[in-house]
């Protein structure tokens, strides 16, 4: 990289551009037992901020600080695993 | 070296091709000209080891060669008039990633109404993006200024991109002599090229986020203004150094023509400098004034230094626009006078607004309106009006 010149480059890291999850007016919200493990809501989530953990019965986790709540991934779920709920 | 018969649209093609350009990307259709047809047999019939991208627009052209000049590769695009304007937005985003790309514009004039003659409304637009700009007089400086402007742009001192001018048709459709240098001379000229940084797969980097500080961003700018400056000794030295290769320099970013005794001059920028050159000629055999041409080479960065040493010992100096920001002025005429007056330099310059939207002008008619201007000055010691339109004779 060119030290001499002022460039407009930066390091992609998690958060780069601030915890978009407060943008959330809406949450999704997960029961996992009526999940069927098809990791549509995976394939969907325009924020990859869902991950497939298989971490006891959940399948998926999502990640609030970044979800910024659009409710695709509710919409996507075949089995309405996932509802989405007013913020606090 | 072989000497052939070329269009300037096939000289461009030929100075990409020996510049060994990589990606081509191009919107095919009006008002594209020949120069990426040609690119494209020489690619098809393998005399040219690059990839061509068809687009669907001049601004996904621009991206897309962008894009294969980020990724490290030589690229190449080329468009005329609408289509440069509907480049313009990633004009400003190549020059401000400070990617060195190289582009052609056969200038061409805008609509309504429709049409293909040449004027510089569309390359003048282009002023303030970052971007070297560049106007030839003719086709054999089309050629060499295409592969100079690889190495000029790929500098370190400058990465920044260029554009290279051709007027339209006067130029770009029409067949000149064109010495096409050896393969090897040019390899022997143009070094591997380099760029500021490189995106490869696998380290991810990310260009164009939203600043952290804004006062970063303004440095941004600052640096691309600053890079112009050095750009000037590059373009300088580039030329000098084609010079020694191939017998032909260009004088960096200008050329004074009959000047050493010169009381007025004649500013211009591309083809028509070919015309003023036959003007100042016929003005001083039949008339003996005493008047040179100067050619502007770069309209980017502009030859602030050469403008006032050239201008130091005349009475006054007329400028040809072939293009207008209406409500102010030709933009040649503004900067020449602008960096004038304000090193000091204070004498009379007149405008000369012609050949506008592809009106045909002659040697003639340049001759004509100079001798208008000296008598004016001779008369009055100043000129009538600064800013005159001239429709012929
Ligand atoms: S609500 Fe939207 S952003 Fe949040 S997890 Fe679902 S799809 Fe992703
Ligand atoms: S879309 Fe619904 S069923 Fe499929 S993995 Fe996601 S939560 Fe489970």
């Amino acid at each position: 990289m060119s030290e001499e010149h002022v460039l407009p480059l930066a390091r992609p890291q998690v958060g780069v551009s601030g915890k978009t999850g407060t943008w959330r007016v809406i949450r999704p919200e997960v029961d996992h037992s009526k999940c069927i493990k098809c990791a549509l809501c995976w394939l969907h989530c325009p924020e990859s901020t869902i991950d497939i953990v298989e971490e006891g019965e959940a399948y998926i986790k999502i990640d609030y600080d970044y979800c910024k709540g659009c409710g695709i991934c509710a919409d996507v779920c075949p089995t309405k695993a996932i509802r989405m709920v007013p913020e606090g | 070296m072989a000497v052939r018969p070329l269009t300037g649209n096939y000289a461009v093609a030929w100075g990409a091709r020996l510049s060994r350009v990589k990606v081509v990307a191009a919107y095919p259709i009006t008002p594209q000209t020949t120069i990426v047809e040609k690119l494209a047999q020489f690619i098809e019939s393998g005399e040219m080891d690059a990839k061509m991208i068809r687009v669907e627009s001049e601004h996904s052209a621009l991206a897309a060669t962008f894009g294969a000049a980020a990724g490290g590769v030589r690229a190449f695009t080329a468009t005329s008039s609408h289509g440069l304007m509907y480049m313009h937005e990633m004009l400003w985003w190549t020059a401000g990633a400070r990617i060195p790309v190289v582009m052609a514009v056969a200038t061409r004039t805008m609509g309504p109404p429709w049409n293909i003659w040449t004027d510089h409304s569309d390359i003048m637009g282009q002023r303030d993006t970052g971007w070297l700009v560049m106007m030839a007089e003719h086709n054999q400086e089309v050629l060499d200024m295409t592969i100079q402007m690889f190495k000029i742009t790929e500098d370190p001192r400058v990465f920044l991109p260029g554009i290279v001018g051709l007027d339209a048709f006067i130029l770009s459709h029409t067949t000149e002599p064109v010495d096409i240098p050896e393969q090897e001379l040019v390899d022997s000229f143009l070094p591997p090229r380099r760029q500021p940084y490189v995106f490869k797969a696998g380290d991810p980097l990310i260009m164009g986020n939203i600043p952290s500080s804004l006062e970063e961003n303004m440095k941004m700018r600052w640096d691309i203004h600053r890079s112009m400056e050095e750009a000037k000794k590059v373009i300088q030295k580039v030329d000098a150094e084609w010079e020694r290769l191939t017998g032909r320099g260009y004088g960096g970013l200008t050329e004074c023509y009959r000047c050493s005794d010169a009381q007025y001059l004649v500013a211009g920028i591309g083809a028509w400098v070919g015309d003023m050159r036959e003007a100042v000629d016929y003005l001083r055999e039949e008339f003996g004034v005493k008047i040179g041409v100067l050619k502007v080479r770069f309209v980017r960065p502009f030859p602030r230094e050469d403008i006032l040493k050239w201008a130091s010992s005349v009475k006054a100096i007329a400028v040809f626009d072939r293009s207008v920001s209406p409500g102010s002025a030709g933009p040649l005429f503004l900067d020449i006078a602008a960096h004038l007056m304000a090193s000091g330099t204070m004498l009379p310059i007149k405008d000369l607004l012609a050949g506008l939207t592809g009106v045909d002008v002659t040697y003639e008619d340049i001759a004509n309106a100079l001798l208008r201007f000296v008598s004016e000055v001779e008369e009055m010691g100043t000129v009538k009006q600064p800013i005159e339109w001239y429709f012929g004779r």
